[in-house]
C-alpha cells in the first residue's frame, strides 16, 4: 500500500546534505518572501490576470526573459562552485565539508557541471531566445498575434515546469544526474547511475523540450503565414529571417533528443535494451541520436544572435546591411549544414578514416558561411556612421572574440588533432567562447537595443557599457587558461588534480575571470535599476529612440497589446526606413484607417496542463504510478476541455483602437 | 496582375484553416522524425537478438497482414467521412468517423493479441535489444492509434453538438491528416519490419 501510494519516495528523499538543505531553504525562502509580497501589495489577481494567463506574445517573451534571468543566476552558481573547487582541489590538501579534495566530493560535483551545462543550454539561453523571439518578431512581421496563441502560452509553461522540474531534486531527492549535460550511456544507465538523478533530467528535457517544440512550430506557421501585406521572404528582417532558421532546426532537431532521452528512460523503467551493454544495447547508438540534436542545438542558440547583431550593426552604422540575400543564403547554409558534423564530437568512436575525414571537412565548411556573415558586418560598418552605443559595443566584442573561439573549433574539426583534445579543457574552452560572444552576447545586446520598445525607456548607456568591458575582460581572463590547460592537458569534468601538474596557477587565474563576469552580470543589474529609477530622463517618445529600420519602430513604446492600431503594409526591404523617408512621423494614424481587430482571450488553461503534465512527470521518476496515470490523464482533459472552447477571441472596436492609439501616442509628449 | 484578378481571395476562417493544416503539417514532420529515428534503431538492434528469439521466428505475416487490411481500410472510411464533412452531411460524418474508430480499435485490438503472444512465448521487449525496438517502434505507432481513437470520439460529439462549422471541419481536415500518416508509417513498419523479418 505504501509502495502504491508513494512509489519509491520515503523519508531518505528530503533534503538532509548541506546543499540540498541549503537550496530548500532558499527556494523555499524565496517563494515565500514573493507570496508576501504578492499579498501585501494585493498584486495576485494582477499577476494572474495580466501576466500568468496572457496570450499576448509580448508578455509571455517578458515571462521568458525574467524566467531565464533566474535561470542565469542558477547555472551561474554552478559555474563558480565548479571554478571554486578547481582552484582549491589541487594535491593533497585536506578537504572541507566531508569532501577528500576541495569542498565537494566528486559525485556533488558532477551533478553540478551536469546542471550547470544543462541549465545553461535549455533554459537560460534558450529561454532568452525564446523571450525575445516572442517580443520582436511578431513585430518585425506587422502581426499582432502567433498564428496558434494558445499554444505560445503552452509552450512557456511547459518551458516553466521543466525549469522547476530540474530543480525539484534539491527538495524531493536529494540528487541529480551525475553524467555531463548529454547524459551518456552506459553511464547513465541504472545499473550505473541508480537513483532518480537521471530520471529527473529525462523529464526535465521531455517537459522543456515539447514547449520548444511547440515553440518552433508556432514561430515557423507565424514568420511563414501572417506577414504583413506585401512582405516576401526576401523583404524580412534578418532577425526574423534567423529565428526562422532556427526555429526550423527546432523542429527538425528537438523531435530526436525527444525520443532519444525517453529510449534512455525505456531502459532505465522497463529494463529495455537500448543502450545498455548488455542484451545487444548499443551505447554509441545513443551517442550518434543525441548529437544528431545536439549539433543542430549549438546552431539554435547562435543564429538568432547572428540576426540580432545585423539589426544591431545596420542600424548603429546607420546603413543597410551589406549584402542582404549573401546573409540569408549564410544563415540557412548553416542551417543545412549543421545536420551534417554531428560526428565531429566523438571522432574517437573509432568510425574509421574516411568517415572522420568526412565529418571533419563538413565542420570545416561550416566556417565559410559563417564567415560570410562576418565580413558582411564589417562591410556595412565601412563608412558608416558607427554610434557607440551599449549594443554595438556588445556586436564588436563578440566579433573579436567568436572568430578567434571559431578558429579554436576549425582546429577541433580536424580529426588528427580533435583526439589529442578531445574531452579536454581546450574544447570546453572553444565552447564556452562560442556560446558567451555569440548567444550570451547576443541576447544582451538584443535586451539593450529593443528594451525601449518594450518599457519606453532606454537603458542606462555608461553602466551598460561598464558592464559590457567587465565581461569581456572577465571572458578572457577565465577562458583563456583554459585553453592553455587543455593543451597541457587537463581533462574537462576534473575534480581534482595532483599538485606536480603546475595547474593551480592558472586554475585560480581562471577563477578570478569567474569573478569578473560576476562583477559584470551584477553591474547590469545595477543598470537595470538606475535605468528604472531615472527613466524619465531616458524616455523614449517617438517608439525610434535608435532610427532603426523595421517595422517594430513605427510603434509607440511602450508596445500597446494591439501592437499595430493599424495593419502595416509594406513593399521593400528596411520597410520603417522607407517609411521614414517619405515622410513618416510618430503618431496616430489617420482617422478612418482604424479597423475592428480580433484579439485572443486570456487562458488559465496552459498553466493546468503544464501542472498535470509535471505531475505525472514526479509520478513516473518516483514510479507512483497512479500519480503518472493522473497527471497525464488530467493534461488530456485539459486538452480536451481546451478543444471544445470556441470562445478565445474578442473584438476591440476600431473606436476604442482609435482611442487607445490617440492616448499612447499622446501620453509620449 | 492578372493572376491577382482570378485568385479569389480566402475568408478569414479559411484562411485560419489554411494556417491550423500548416501547423498540423508541421507537427506531423517532427512526428515523422521520431518514427524516422526509431526505425534507424530499429534497423541498428535488429540483428542484436542476445541468443533470443529473432524476428523470423516470431513474426506471422498473416496477423501483420490483417492488421494492415483493416486500417488501410479505415483509412478509407476516413476519407469518406471527410468527403462527407465537405458535403455538409453531419450524421454520414458521424457514420464514418464511427466506421473508421471501429477498425482503428479493431487494429489494436489484433496488435496487442500478437504482442501479448510474443510476451507469453518469453519474447518481451526486455530480452534483447531487437525486441526492445521491434516492441519500441510497433507500441509509439500502437500508442498514436489510440491516441487517435480518442480523438475521433471527440470529433463525433463535436460534430453532433456543433455541426459541420469552419472550426469542426478543420479538425477534421487534420485527423485526416493524422490517420492517413499513421497509415504511410504502419505501411512502412509492414514492409520493412515484418516483410523484411521473415526473410
Amino acid at each position: 500500500m505504501e509502495h502504491f501510494l508513494l512509489g519509491d519516495l520515503t523519508w531518505s528523499a528530503l533534503p538532509h546534505q548541506w546543499f540540498t538543505v541549503g537550496a530548500t531553504a532558499t527556494i523555499v525562502a524565496g517563494l515565500a518572501v514573493l507570496a508576501g509580497l504578492l499579498t501585501y501589495l494585493k498584486k495576485w489577481k494582477w499577476l494572474w490576470k495580466e501576466w500568468l494567463t496572457s496570450t499576448d506574445p509580448k508578455k509571455i517573451g517578458i515571462m521568458y526573459i525574467v524566467m531565464a534571468s533566474v535561470m542565469l543566476f542558477r547555472g551561474g552558481l554552478d559555474a563558480a562552485m565548479i571554478w571554486l573547487q578547481q582552484a582549491m582541489s589541487a594535491g593533497n590538501a585536506p578537504g572541507f565539508l566531508g569532501a577528500a579534495h576541495g569542498y565537494l566530493d566528486a559525485n556533488h560535483f558532477q551533478q553540478i557541471f551536469t546542471a550547470h551545462g544543462d541549465i545553461m543550454v535549455f533554459f537560460v539561453t534558450m529561454g532568452f531566445f525564446f523571450g525575445l523571439i516572442n517580443l520582436i518578431v511578431p513585430l518585425q512581421i506587422g502581426a499582432r498575434d502567433l498564428a496558434f496563441p494558445f499554444m505560445n502560452s503552452l509552450g512557456f509553461w511547459l518551458y516553466v515546469a521543466g525549469a522547476v522540474f530540474i530543480n525539484m531534486f534539491f527538495v524531493i531527492g536529494g540528487q541529480f544526474a551525475g553524467s555531463g549535460w548529454l547524459s551518456l550511456p552506459p553511464l547513465s544507465e541504472l545499473q550505473y547511475s541508480p537513483g532518480t538523478g537521471i530520471d529527473y533530467w529525462v523529464w526535465s528535457l521531455q517537459i522543456s523540450g515539447l514547449g520548444s517544440l511547440l515553440g518552433g512550430i508556432n514561430f515557423v506557421a507565424t514568420i511563414l503565414k501572417m506577414r504583413a501585406k506585401g512582405m516576401t521572404l526576401m523583404k524580412m528582417p534578418l532577425f526574423t529571417w534567423t529565428s526562422l532558421c532556427s526555429m526550423v532546426l527546432v523542429i527538425a532537431s528537438f523531435p530526436v533528443l525527444t525520443i532519444t532521452t525517453l529510449l534512455l528512460w525505456a531502459d532505465r523503467f522497463f529494463g529495455m535494451h537500448f543502450f545498455t551493454t548488455t542484451a545487444g544495447g548499443n551505447p554509441m547508438l545513443y551517442v550518434n541520436l543525441i548529437w544528431m540534436w545536439g549539433h543542430p542545438e549549438v546552431y539554435i542558440l547562435v543564429i538568432p544572435a547572428f540576426g540580432i547583431f545585423s539589426e544591431v550593426v545596420s542600424t548603429f552604422s546607420g546603413k543597410r546591411i551589406f549584402g542582404y540575400v549573401s546573409m540569408v543564403m549564410a544563415a540557412i547554409g548553416i542551417t543545412l549544414l549543421s545536420f551534417l558534423v554531428w560526428l565531429h564530437h566523438f571522432f574517437t568512436m573509432g568510425a574509421g578514416a574516411d568517415v572522420d575525414a568526412f565529418f571533419g571537412i563538413m565542420t570545416g565548411v561550416i566556417a565559410i558561411p559563417t564567415a560570410v556573415q562576418i565580413f558582411n558586418w564589417i562591410a556595412t560598418m565601412y563608412r558608416g556612421r558607427i554610434r557607440f552605443t551599449t549594443p554595438m559595443m556588445y556586436f564588436l566584442g563578440f566579433a573579436g572574440i567568436f572568430t578567434m573561439g571559431g578558429m579554436a573549433g576549425v582546429l577541433l574539426s580536424i580529426p588528427g588533432a580533435d583526439f589529442e583534445l578531445h574531452n579536454s579543457l581546450f574544447l570546453v574552452a572553444h565552447f564556452h567562447t562560442m556560446i558567451v560572444s555569440a548567444a550570451l552576447f547576443g541576447i544582451f545586446a538584443g535586451i539593450t537595443y529593443w528594451f525601449p520598445k518594450v518599457t519606453g525607456f532606454t537603458l542606462n548607456e555608461r553602466i551598460g557599457r561598464r558592464a559590457f568591458w567587465l565581461w569581456v575582460v572577465g571572458y578572457f581572463v577565465s577562458f583563456i587558461p583554459l585553453y592553455i590547460l587543455g593543451f597541457l592537458g587537463a581533462t574537462r569534468r576534473l575534480d581534482h588534480y595532483a599538485a606536480s601538474t603546475g595547474w593551480q596557477p592558472l586554475f585560480i587565474t581562471a577563477g578570478v575571470g569567474v569573478l569578473i563576469i560576476a562583477a559584470g552580470a551584477l553591474t547590469q543589474v545595477w543598470q537595470v535599476i538606475v535605468s528604472i529609477r531615472e527613466r524619465d530622463e531616458h524616455r523614449d517618445t517617438t517608439g525610434d529612440p535608435w532610427g532603426g529600420h523595421s517595422l517594430e519602430w513605427s510603434t509607440p513604446s511602450p508596445v500597446p497589446y494591439y501592437s499595430f492600431a493599424v495593419a502595416p503594409e509594406v513593399d521593400s526591404r528596411d520597410a520603417f526606413w522607407e517609411m521614414k523617408k517619405r515622410g513618416w512621423k510618430p503618431g496616430p494614424a489617420a482617422p478612418g484607417t482604424y479597423k475592428d481587430i480580433v484579439m485572443a482571450k486570456n487562458t488559465g488553461m496552459a498553466i493546468y496542463l503544464s501542472g498535470f503534465v509535471f505531475l505525472g512527470a514526479f509520478g513516473l521518476v518516483w514510479h507512483i504510478i497512479w500519480l503518472a496515470v493522473a497527471g497525464i490523464g488530467g493534461a488530456i482533459a485539459c486538452f480536451i476541455i481546451q478543444s471544445f472552447d470556441e470562445d478565445t477571441e474578442y473584438i476591440l472596436p476600431a473606436a476604442e483602437v482609435e482611442r487607445l492609439d490617440r492616448m499612447a501616442w499622446e501620453r509620449n509628449k | 496582375m492578372d493572376n491577382e484578378q482570378t485568385i479569389t481571395p480566402m475568408t478569414e476562417a479559411e484562411e485560419r484553416t489554411d494556417t491550423q493544416v500548416f501547423g498540423f503539417w508541421l507537427y506531423l514532420m517532427t512526428d515523422l522524425i521520431i518514427f524516422g529515428v526509431l526505425f534507424a534503431v530499429y534497423f541498428v538492434l535488429r540483428g542484436a537478438t542476445f541468443g533470443g528469439p529473432a524476428s523470423y521466428d516470431l513474426f506471422s505475416l498473416r496477423s501483420a497482414l490483417a492488421e494492415t487490411i483493416v486500417l488501410l481500410t479505415s483509412s478509407f472510411t476516413c476519407g469518406l467521412a471527410l468527403v462527407a464533412a465537405q458535403r455538409g452531411k453531419a450524421n454520414q460524418t458521424i457514420g464514418w468517423l464511427a466506421a473508421t474508430f471501429a477498425l482503428g480499435a479493431a487494429f489494436l485490438a489484433l496488435e496487442l493479441t500478437e504482442l501479448s503472444r510474443f510476451v507469453a512465448t518469453g519474447a518481451s521487449p526486455e530480452r534483447s535489444a531487437f525486441l526492445s525496438a521491434f516492441f519500441t517502434l510497433v507500441g509509439t505507432h500502437g500508442l498514436h492509434i489510440g491516441v487517435g481513437l480518442l480523438w475521433i470520439a471527440v470529433a463525433i460529439v463535436q460534430v453532433r453538438l456543433r455541426g459541420l462549422t469552419a472550426g469542426t471541419r478543420s479538425k477534421l481536415t487534420r485527423f485526416a491528416l493524422f490517420w492517413h500518416f499513421l497509415d504511410i508509417v504502419w505501411i512502412f513498419i509492414f514492409s520493412t519490419v515484418y516483410l523484411y523479418g521473415i526473410i
